[in-house]
């Protein structure tokens, strides 16, 4: 047990791309142990992603039911997740462990769709949108070898509210801005 | 806080930043933009450099470039950011005070402009003022709306929003 030191830029193990979660034992069980100590530990972080402390599978941990008036799933550990659709975008602001004291404009899909599965093994789905869909899209970057700061948008892009096409989401829409991105549609 | 402008063209900002670090000088935050054929810059540098000093060492390249430059003492240093919590949006037929309308409204409940952004949009007949602002407020939301809801008469449009910034 004990909270781990948190990877910051420019460590070059934070473009790693993470492998999957193969075997769901006792060693899984306290590794996310200590990535949960790690995330309350530090600034109040609604997510963390194994690699932020130097465990290169596919684990996050996301948990906006701290933040008042935001729709939610409550405490969620996701190993193996894939964002299986995404549909609208929008524009907030992000910050980041692994990126100390600067935080920027990025463009997320609205409402996704996921896959995943549970610390035993178990397969969960869910349907998220806003501020946890947010989250947990950051988090899968994260996995992926992406910081938020690879998506930064210029903040004088940020003139219009953005619409939302739902048409887009079921193809190429938000999906298509994703470079990089293992998930594709 | 060194301050740059002239007309714009490729090349101003290599010129400057390589003269600056040839000369000794470290660069910090910055923001550059053109703003109607003007290109301008404003920059924190750091270094040994009294201002008439720094001002000889950009005078070469000034000239060339046709650059106005300007030297502030500033006391500023790295990691002082504010986060905003509120984004205001304004959109209205462009004509005179609508800078001094919105702000004037906003600095009455306190709250601090962190980025103001403002852009001329439609055509020369009929001109769409935009203004983009990002800051700080100790207000709710509600009480923000209420200070600007009497430009909506002066067809001032005011979109109040809260920024909530995810650390993840």
């Amino acid at each position: 047990m004990g909270i781990r030191e948190i990877l910051r830029v420019p460590d070059e193990r934070l473009k790693q791309v993470s492998t999957p979660v193969a075997r769901f034992d006792a060693v899984l069980q306290l590794a996310i142990t200590e990535l949960e100590e790690t995330r309350l530990a530090g600034p109040a972080a609604v997510g963390i992603a194994a690699p932020q402390v130097g465990w290169f599978e596919r684990v996050v941990i996301v948990d906006v039911s701290t933040k008042k008036g935001v729709y939610n799933h409550g405490h969620l550990i996701l190993v193996n997740p894939e964002i299986e659709h995404w549909e609208g975008y929008e524009i907030g602001r992000e910050g980041c462990l692994s990126v100390p004291d600067y935080t920027g404009n990025v463009i997320r899909a609205t409402r996704i769709r996921l896959t995943a599965q549970d610390p035993r093994g178990k397969p969960l789905a869910f349907e998220m949108d806003g501020y946890e869909a947010r989250a947990v899209q950051h988090e899968i970057d994260h996995l992926d070898g992406l910081l938020f700061i690879d998506r930064v948008v210029s903040r004088r892009t940020d003139l219009f509210r953005r619409k939302v096409y739902a048409a887009q989401g079921a193809g190429s829409g938000a999906g298509g801005m994703q470079p990089g991105a293992r998930q594709g549609p | 806080m060194l301050t740059l402008v002239g007309e714009d063209r490729p090349g101003i900002v290599a010129r400057v930043a390589t003269t600056l670090t040839e000369g000794g000088c470290n660069l910090g935050e910055a923001s550059m933009i053109r703003l109607g054929g003007n290109f301008t810059i404003m920059l924190m540098i750091s270094g040994e450099r009294s201002g008439p000093d720094l001002e000889r060492l950009l005078a070469p390249v000034a000239a060339e470039l046709h650059l106005r430059v300007h030297v502030d003492p500033a006391s500023g240093g790295l990691h002082r950011h504010l986060v905003p919590n509120i984004q205001v949006r304004v959109i209205g037929a462009d004509r005179a005070g609508i800078v001094a309308a919105v702000t004037t409204a906003l600095a009455q409940t306190g709250f601090n402009i962190l980025e103001l952004e403002s852009d001329v949009a439609g055509d020369a007949e009929r001109p769409v003022y935009i203004m983009n602002i990002q800051g700080c407020s100790e207000q709710t939301v509600e009480s923000l709306r209420d200070a600007v809801a009497g430009l909506h008469a002066q067809g001032i449009a005011v979109d109040i929003a809260p920024v909530e910034t995810l650390i993840g």
